[in-house]
């Protein structure tokens, strides 16, 4: 190696806003998404087919419990543990698209909007004032109640009442973005206004939509948790976090605490490692707040 | 001389009209000018002048509070303000490009050099992202760009500002345009840098016979850089010509007082002169002439009545009641204006 080349002790980099990268946060991320994946090899019992004959069995460590039904089973003999496996799929697909379809729709609507200006932006914005004044959880059961819950109508669902919160942030962003000067390079080198949107403005608000994403996420799963729990979700026999919760809600008053607990703790755990992953993705990928 | 203008501009008017259309800013009021090939028109005033109003009107790319109200604009011999919206785009950066103020800001941090520098072509030419890399690295070469292939895959934020403000002029002659206009394009460079800059543009301004318009407040670039010379002066030109007779000899009572305000080398001890005063209020012009609050040699009929151009017979145009055309045409009975 030639003299020189060793690197330079940088300045050791004072990261004064940005914590630590939050890695138990992101670890469990990555497991419940890797368990959703696995599901079929790692879940002991079908989860949707239970024997009756071992309904309401206790987690293996309580007494009556069993090695063979680890966090025991619910009302209709199914495996909990099996349940939460198989849930976590839905947590993850419902989840992920769901913000996905969101962040889609409210971007391109916040890009047009912020961009082309003028009454598409009153339109747009009008629209968005008037669907960020509907309740999310009513307004989602008001559409399940039209199209029918499922699995694809429940993400379809959700992207149409979330994409409002992008919409808003992004058009925000475009409107200072459209006064940068190399936008206005842009449009003097004769670029039409859809190459400028594509290419110009797009990739400079991506990031922002990824750290809404990530911020979203949580509030999805909550909100299809909820939909779940109140009936008008993921229809059963399909294990839902959600669902399970409701099914477990009247074993809960005579003892029955694992079949809310689990479930709940699950959907508490994933939600917590979103928004913390997200609070720090938001500032890692603000460059203000990273140049600090 | 025979030869057709290159843009011919004719008693353009430019207002910007506020919201509830009560304000009527006149930003450009009756501006004419031309410019021909290979020729430098340098265009001065201070800042509401209506210079970047100016330049604005020519490529149409004016805010929606700002309206064309009057005149012509003719470039190579086609009135651009009947064109429609999708023929001044293909015009835009292929006949007629800009360089703007600030090149820390004009090129966009996500792209590399090279991507940028191929746009235009991409756009204009929907060549091929190959073939518009290739022109690229030839027009990084040609704004004397150091290891340009290198260059061409670096992003914005790995340049000086004097190495990016040519890469914002390779973008602007990536088309090879025959109108360049240049907006203020050094005042964010340090001295030495804006020099090289400078000689550069003049360099390839020759090279491709292009006509540059150069927008600025520094009189001292104007004279470096330009054959003609527009003063402006609360939305008009007040004096016009070419560049040496104006600085020779400045008839407007405004260009001379402007020409006192720089301070110059080896002409011994001399108080540097400020002109008193504000620029007027556009939205309520006096009926007479604009400069006349804060000119020295004003006389009665500056307040009451706005000075006609009057040309001077070579090749200057002055609005002035004081230029020796007008004093003349008192003389006579009738008033020829």
């Amino acid at each position: 190696m030639a003299i020189g080349t060793e690197a330079i002790p940088l300045a050791p980099r004072v990261s004064l806003r940005l914590g630590a990268f939050p890695v138990l946060p992101t670890l469990i991320l990555c497991s419940i998404a890797l368990i959703a994946v696995f599901a079929e090899l790692l879940a002991p019992h079908n989860p949707e087919l239970g024997a009756l004959g071992m309904r309401f069995r206790p987690p293996a460590w309580s007494a009556g419990g069993s090695a063979d039904h680890l966090l025991g089973t619910d009302h209709l003999g199914r495996d909990v543990l099996s349940r939460l496996i198989f849930g976590a799929r839905v947590s993850m697909v419902v989840g992920f698209t769901a913000v996905i379809v969101a962040g889609a729709v409210g971007t391109l609507l916040g890009i047009v909007s912020g961009y082309l200006g003028g009454w598409v932006d009153q339109v747009i914005m009008r629209l968005t004032d008037t669907w960020l004044a509907l309740p999310a959880l009513t307004f989602a059961i008001f559409l399940t109640a039209i199209v029918g819950p499922s699995e694809m109508n429940i993400i379809i669902i959700l992207g149409l009442v979330y994409w409002t919160r992008y919409a808003r942030v992004i058009r925000g962003e475009v409107l200072s973005l459209k006064e940068r000067e190399f936008v206005r390079l842009a449009v003097v080198a004769g670029c039409s206004k859809w190459t400028i949107m594509r290419r110009h403005i797009l990739p400079n608000v991506v990031n922002s939509a990824i750290v809404l994403g990530t911020l979203m996420l949580g509030v999805v799963i909550v909100t299809e948790a909820a939909l779940s729990f109140l009936g008008v979700g993921v229809p059963p026999p399909k294990p839902a976090w959600g669902l399970m919760l409701a099914d477990g809600k009247k074993g809960l008053m005579v003892g029955y605490w694992w079949l809310t607990v689990f479930p709940g703790a699950c959907i508490m755990l994933m939600v917590l490692s979103a928004n913390l992953l997200g609070d720090w993705l938001r500032v890692k990928l603000d460059p203000q707040l990273s140049q600090l | 001389m025979g030869a057709e203008p290159l843009l011919k501009i004719e008693d353009l008017s430019t207002h910007y009209v506020s919201a509830q259309g009560r304000r009527v800013v006149r930003a450009v009021d009756g501006v004419s000018l031309s410019i021909k090939a290979r020729e430098t028109l340098g265009i001065v005033g201070e800042s509401g002048s209506g210079k970047s109003t100016l330049a604005l009107s020519i490529l149409r790319l004016l805010p929606p509070s700002a309206h064309i109200v009057g005149g012509s604009l003719r470039f190579e011999g086609e009135e651009l303000l009947q064109k429609s919206d999708a023929e001044m785009r293909r015009l835009r950066g292929r006949r007629i490009a800009m360089i703007l103020q600030d090149p820390m800001t004009s090129l966009n941090p996500l792209f590399t050099v090279g991507d940028q520098v191929a746009e235009p072509i991409r756009v204009h030419e929907r060549a091929s992202r190959a073939s518009a890399w290739q022109r690229a690295l030839e027009l990084l070469k040609a704004v004397r760009i150091a290891s340009p292939s290198t260059r061409l895959r670096q992003f914005p934020h790995e340049l000086s500002g004097g190495m990016r403000q040519r890469i914002v002029g390779a973008i602007g002659l990536s088309c090879e345009p025959r109108l360049l206009i240049a907006d203020e394009p050094t005042t964010s460079l340090d001295l030495t840098i804006q020099a090289q800059y400078l000689a550069l543009l003049r360099e390839l301004q020759q090279a491709h016979g292009l006509a540059l318009i150069f927008i600025t407040h520094n009189l001292g670039i104007v004279a470096k850089m330009c054959d003609q010379l527009a003063v402006m002066y609360a939305g008009r030109v007040i004096e016009a010509g070419p560049v040496r007779q104006i600085f020779a000899a400045p008839v407007h009572p405004y260009t001379e007082a402007l020409l006192n305000s720089i301070p110059q080398m080896g002409v011994g001890r001399r108080r540097l002169t400020a002109i008193e005063g504000q620029p007027p209020d556009l939205a309520a012009p006096a009926p007479g002439c604009a400069f006349a609050p804060r000119c020295s040699k004003v006389i009665e009929r500056c307040h009451s009545m706005a000075p006609p151009q009057v040309g001077l017979g070579d090749g200057r145009v002055v609005r002035c009641w004081q230029a020796p055309a007008n004093t003349a045409a008192e003389r006579l009975p009738s008033g020829a204006a």
